[in-house]
């Protein structure tokens, strides 16, 4: 469904990811992991459109959407929970969740409908401006934001940063309900314990490379990543 | 919910038709000349700008300070289009110059071709501007609007801005008629439907889906690029409608003053403006509108007495003389930021609710302060 190949993207004068190539099947949970700095977020932000590759090729559902603006990737069904949530703090919570619709002209009550069953606390707090939710919840939001675009692939950029334990696991698991729904979705994580137990597929990427891959389950028993990222 | 929402809006709707009601009845019962005329016609035009200054600044996050120029477009197509033909043919107003334009228009028009060239202008300008942030796209439309003051003035151009020279006898508001007669409009009333009409307008666009996705651009670019909304575009856009209405209200001042000199569009009028958009709340529409009557009352009649040696009937001409008005002035102005650093609104907007809550908050406190 989703395929980079050869992917190498400059930014700010370093050469962050450093050809990297990757598949995501239609309906799995991928992960990427890997400590500061290694190009996750780049990867993520290049398959976005906010940033150019400098080589290589990005292609979803067959067409190729390398370079494409970032509105156009949105509404080929993309949409990105940006790093630290990146809500709007001044538009009440319905008003970013409409905004996350923006490229819609259907009606998005079905949308909105369905984004407050997953979060409920969403609903009792859709006059509070954005701004004034908890950490967890402005989480909740970001993800809701992203479902009213309606999206096919759905990549997340560390949703469990900043947030406490027993959240994050909530957030997992709504993750995985997320995907019941039918949603593909790409999750960048340094929590890489959490993103492999959830993961379907998994890529190591250390500067700016990939360095290992195989599903999650197999991953997190991986002697190697074992003690990277796991801290056994 | 939508109770509420209903009741609001025919408040909000018996509000406006009030003061458009006192407004007439002020026009048919006060002398023509009284100096609260003045206030309130220039309150108006003033608030429609601070308005589209504050959907710039406020709502899309976009610091640009170029609104004098786009008044002063504003403000000279208005009296170039409506200049009747055969008085640009004479030398009455063009005494050195040929004028080129050999028509006139109504009033009407020349507002709407007023808009229309200060949207053109914003529209070439923006194109490179917008790619600026924060202080420097300040600096550039400040320097823009210097440069359109300068162009304005400049010799080569006299058959169409008749140079450094006055501007008049164009349709000014003694000489605005009623649509298809002689009956001389209303004057305070045309200004009030004119503001009003234009403030009505950019509140039905903020509050619509790309006044959303300005704030949204206001609150974090990369959330909203995200998002899929394509910055430089809904930028662009926000630029060009601001800069109509800003065009509008120039020709509204020039329609006010009865004559136009580039001269007067310098950068302190901008700095004006932006005052009242922080006095009143950047984000608050009804603030700039409140701050705009109260700057301009306060500037052109209530500390008029500080210039004249007397003052709340204590005369000293001593100290009240010339000039004494801008110092108390600007003591207000410090007193304001430092007691209301968010402007008298913040950034929300005046509403019944908001309006009974503050003075239940005053009658409180009141109490409190009494038994103690």
């Amino acid at each position: 469904m989703f395929e980079i190949k050869g992917l190498s993207v400059n930014y700010g004068g370093i050469e962050a990811v450093r050809d990297i190539s990757f598949t995501v099947e239609e309906g799995t949970i991928v992960t990427l992991i890997g400590a500061n700095g290694a190009g996750k977020s780049t990867t993520l932000r290049t398959i976005a459109g906010l940033v150019k590759p400098r080589t290589g090729s990005i292609s979803f559902m067959g067409e190729n959407i390398t370079g494409k603006d970032p509105s156009y990737i949105v509404g080929k069904g993309i949409t990105l929970v940006p790093e630290g949530r990146k809500i709007f703090p001044d538009l009440t919570v319905m008003e970013n969740l409409r905004i996350g619709a923006y490229l819609r002209s259907d009606s998005i009550e079905d949308d909105l409908e369905m984004v407050f069953s997953l979060f409920p606390r969403l609903r009792e707090r859709s006059w509070q401006y954005g701004g004034t939710l908890s950490g967890g919840e402005q989480q909740m939001l970001a993800v809701g934001r992203a479902l009213m675009s309606r999206p096919k692939l759905m990549m997340m950029d560390e949703p469990s940063l900043g947030l406490a334990p027993l959240i994050v696991r909530d957030i997992f698991s709504i993750i995985r309900r997320i995907k019941e729904e039918g949603v593909t979705i790409l999750l960048v994580e340094q929590n890489a314990n959490m993103a492999l137990q959830v993961a379907d597929m998994a890529y190591v990427m250390e500067t700016g490379r990939i360095t290992l891959s195989g599903p999650g389950n197999e991953l997190i028993k991986d002697e190697a990543v074992k003690k990277a990222y796991l801290g056994k | 919910m939508n109770r509420e929402k209903r009741n609001h809006l025919i408040r909000l709707f018996v509000a406006i038709a009030a003061v458009y009601l006192a407004v007439i009845i002020l026009e048919m019962t006060l002398r023509p000349t009284s100096i609260l005329f003045t206030v309130l016609r220039k309150g108006a035009i003033y608030s429609l700008v601070a308005v589209s200054m504050n959907l710039l600044n406020g709502f899309t996050g976009l610091f640009s300070l170029g609104q004098a120029g786009f008044m002063l477009l504003g403000a000279y197509t208005y009296a170039i289009f409506t200049i009747p033909a055969d008085v640009k043919a004479s030398d009455r107003v063009y005494r050195y110059y040929d004028c080129i334009i050999g028509f006139d228009t109504g009033a009407l028009a020349g507002l709407i071709a007023a808009g229309l060239v200060a949207a053109l202008f914003a529209f070439l300008i923006g194109l490179p501007v917008l790619r600026l942030k924060s202080d420097y796209l300040a600096i550039a439309t400040l320097g823009f609007a210097e440069i359109i003051r300068a162009i304005f003035q400049w010799d080569v151009l006299g058959p169409v801005t008749n140079g450094a020279n006055l501007l008049r006898e164009y349709k000014d508001l003694s000489r605005i008629t009623l649509p298809f007669t002689d009956i001389p409009f209303p004057p305070t009333l045309f200004v009030f439907i004119v503001a009003g009409i234009s403030i009505l307008l950019i509140v039905l666009l903020i509050n619509s889906s790309y006044g959303r996705a300005f704030k949204a651009i206001r609150d974090d670019e990369t959330a909203a690029e995200a998002m899929g909304i394509n910055l430089f575009r809904h930028k662009e856009l926000a630029f060009v409608i601001s800069s109509f209405f800003a065009g509008v209200s120039g020709a509204l001042l020039a329609a006010f003053q009865y004559t136009v000199q580039a001269q007067q569009f310098e950068s302190m009028m901008t700095y004006e403006i932006l005052l009242i958009v922080v006095i009143g709340g950047i984000g608050s529409i009804s603030g700039s509108c409140i701050a705009s009557f109260l700057y301009i009352a306060l500037s052109e009649w209530w500390l008029r007495g500080l210039d004249m040696g007397k003052f709340l009937g204590i005369a000293a001409p001593d100290l009240f003389r010339s000039g004494f008005r801008k110092l108390v002035f600007s003591v207000i102005i410090m007193i304001i930021v430092l007691f209301f650093s968010r402007g008298i609104m913040g950034d929300k907007e005046l509403s019944y609710a908001r309006f009974i809550s503050w003075i239940k908050g005053f009658g409180k406190k009141k109490k409190k302060g009494a038994a103690a």
